[in-house]
């Protein structure tokens, strides 16, 4: 490659004449003289960090806050199951409201995958606080015959007190759903209703119920004491079964007609977890509006990351050029300052992260939820942030390898 | 004394920048192995810019330049890299050092393009402050150490590596006398063990204390001499008067060189 010189400057020392490559930089030394680089302005570097840090922080927050939420309502379904079926009383084809026949719950049982079932009957009655309350005041609230096995058909629980049993479903006694026990200001049993003319004493209070609402407004009684007291004629309205997961949909086609064999078509089934499904799937719809707010912030982290590594490659033309005269290539010195934007972005990915975490776990426990930050948030978080470093370092690098060596030395 | 070795040849070089300025017009200089020369001359009339070209930091509008054999024209940036990594040391005016590392570390620094290990970086960077005269400010951050010390770490920094050419812009200009004739004593010290040096001076003094001195005027060299008795004898450190010039067509004296 080098011409020929014809005096005796060829006989020289050792390697000369030698192609020139110039030695490869270690890795580690990139990141020691990157650090160092960015060690020397530690206010700037915490502030542009910072706006990686806010934009990181909002999307693995809003990610990890609605797959935390989404957790919970997993978990509450997997608690509560999806094999429950509601089988209720349509309208007939007049319009007029149907009644379930009396033997339903029985028939219902004989369902060979069916392996638990209730029935509940709703009355005309209003249920208040004393009698002194106008009877068109219902605050919401019905009142239901129960059988003894709705408890365990909805895997419901007790707040307080006791649910109705084969003596209790005979007396002027009633539990509360949730809902009615707050609206009727009643947290404890031992109280009284007033109910259809005469007082009902409070048994207990049921925990709150998701896969059945209408129970938490609910003040049930046995079916038993509904007769005597209310006139109740016995026809069920609703009938609540669980059956084996796989055969849900079999139970959901055998139905209508063991429940109302004369008039089938009658009968409305549903599938009181499906609501609870939808809702988990759903959580995520809001999420992609807050995921764009951090995308943007992210990118103004991104365009204030660009901005410091530009300012520093004016600031340090005398040490682009320095390290030229040391021997540097253009490559490494591109390399360099990439190297130092890439860091400088993942500083604030990493705090980034942290924060969004931090933030994930403290909203979830205010939530009573479980906290849960996907791996894949905080893997796309760290991608996004080597994307942006070398987007952002591309330009300030590739102007201060292209520095011609003296123009850097001469800078005043 | 001509050499054996052409450490630098420089041919027909001319450099002509942007908006017509002729920075050099037509240089032929020839720097042989073990030379200590002072390039001197008025203000704008071509040193800092001759001394880009030797030191490959500039390629010439025309004219050829040969460093340790190389052809710079025939190189590519980064074969020209690789040239500066090792076979050239930079001092500059101004000392460049990284605030706020240590002495050594600055050194070692000086290292990172020469491939060498980072262990053996250090090594190599604490026999360099020894051999300055700093072995006892290893630790040192640049701010507490005076001016002269600071250079000296520069110095250091530019020979650790043991290229054969020293290249100095003005290395005492921002020092008073005294920390000047340190930096120059440690200069005088590489040259008597073997490293070619060319630095460019304004100071008179220091210009008649060099073994050889080139003048240089509106991008020309115009005086080319050299004191037999100071290169014979490396040791002597007084700055001796110029006597007998050796070469050199015209017979200008250093006193351009204000
Ligand atoms: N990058 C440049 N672009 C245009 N002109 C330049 C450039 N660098 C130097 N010059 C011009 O070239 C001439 C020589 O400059 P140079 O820096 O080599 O002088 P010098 O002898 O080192 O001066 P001084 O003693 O002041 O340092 C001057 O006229 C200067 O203005
Ligand atoms: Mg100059």
């Amino acid at each position: 490659m080098t011409k020929e010189t014809p005096d005796e400057s060829r006989s020289g020392r050792g390697g000369r004449r030698t192609r020139l490559t110039p030695a490869r930089l270690r890795p580690r030394d990139v990141v020691r003289v990157s650090a160092g680089g960015l060690r020397a302005r530690p206010a700037r570097v915490v502030l542009s960090a910072l706006g990686i840090a806010i934009g990181i922080a909002t999307m693995v927050g809003v990610v990890g806050v609605s797959s935390s939420s989404r957790e919970d309502l997993l978990r509450q379904l997997d608690r509560l199951g999806t094999n429950m079926l509601t089988v209720q009383a349509g309208r007939t084809l007049f319009g007029e409201e149907a009644k379930l026949p009396v033997t339903a719950p029985e028939m219902v049982r004989r369902i060979t995958p069916v392996t638990a079932a209730a029935a509940t009957g709703l009355m005309d009655a209003t249920v208040r606080r004393t009698d002194r309350i106008s009877e068109d005041v219902t605050g919401g609230i019905v009142v239901q015959a129960a059988d003894d096995e709705l408890l365990d058909t909805l895997r419901g629980t007790m707040a307080a007190g006791a649910w109705l049993n084969a003596a209790t479903e005979r007396y002027p006694a009633v539990v509360l759903g949730s809902v009615a026990a707050e609206r009727l200001g009643v947290s404890r049993p031992g109280g009284q209703v007033w109910i259809g003319g005469r007082w009902f004493t409070v048994l207990g209070v049921l925990a709150p119920l998701p896969l059945a609402p209408e129970i938490e407004r609910s003040a049930l009684m046995g079916f038993a004491a509904a007769e005597q007291y209310l006139g109740f004629d016995g026809h069920p309205t609703t009938i609540y079964e669980r059956s084996a997961d796989e055969a849900v949909e079999d139970v959901r086609a055998v139905l209508p007609g063991t429940v109302n064999p004369e008039n089938p078509e009658e009968v409305d089934v549903s599938r009181p977890s499906d609501a609870l499904t939808a809702k988990a799937a759903a959580t995520g719809a809001f999420t992609e509006l807050m995921l764009g707010l951090g995308a943007v912030a992210l990118l103004v982290g991104g365009v204030g990351v660009a901005n410091t590594m530009v300012i520093s490659v004016l600031e340090r033309r005398k040490e682009i050029g320095l390290r030229r005269s040391l021997g540097a290539t253009r490559g490494q010195v591109r390399v360099q300052f990439l190297a130092e934007s890439l860091l400088l972005s993942a500083l604030g990915g990493v705090v980034g992260a942290a924060l969004g975490a931090v933030a994930t776990a403290g909203y979830a426990m205010s939530n009573g939820w479980p906290a849960v930050v996907p791996p894949w948030a905080v893997g796309g978080a760290v991608g996004a942030t080597l994307v942006i470093g070398t987007l952002a370092g591309l330009y300030p690098a590739m102007r201060a390898a292209r520095l011609s060596p003296t123009e850097a030395l001469t800078t005043t | 004394m001509n050499g054996t070795k052409k450490v630098v040849e420089l041919v027909g070089v001319t450099k002509v920048y942007p908006g017509d300025v002729a920075a050099l017009r037509g240089v032929d200089l020839v720097i042989g192995a073990g030379d200590l020369v002072a390039i001197v001359g008025p203000s704008g009339s071509g040193k800092s810019t001759l001394l880009h070209m030797i030191g490959t930091l500039d390629r010439p509008t025309s004219g050829t330049v040969r460093i340790a054999g190389y052809e710079v024209g025939d190189l590519t940036d980064r074969e020209l890299s690789a040239l500066r990594a090792r076979h050239l040391g930079f001092v500059f005016q101004q000392f460049h050092l990284a605030p706020g590392t240590s002495a050594l570390d600055n050194v070692a620094d000086g290292l990172l393009y020469s491939g060498t290990p980072p262990k053996a970086r250090r090594e190599r960077a604490a026999a360099a402050l020894e051999r300055v005269g700093l072995g006892h400010r290893l630790g040192h951050r640049p701010h507490q150490m005076s001016g002269g010390e600071q250079q000296r770490v520069a110095v250091a920094r530019a020979v650790a590596g043991e290229p054969p050419l020293l290249l100095a812009d003005e290395p005492t200009g921002n020092l008073d006398s005294a920390a000047g004739a340190e930096v120059l004593a440690v200069l005088r010290d590489l040259n008597a063990s073997g490293t070619t040096i060319a630095l460019i001076t304004h100071d008179a003094e220091i210009a008649a204390w060099a073994p050889r001195r080139v003048g240089v005027r509106d991008g020309r060299i115009v005086t080319d001499e050299r004191t037999e008795t100071a290169a014979a004898t490396p040791a002597t450190t007084a700055a001796k008067p110029a006597a007998k010039p050796v070469a050199g067509p015209g017979a200008e004296t250093v006193e351009a060189a204000r």
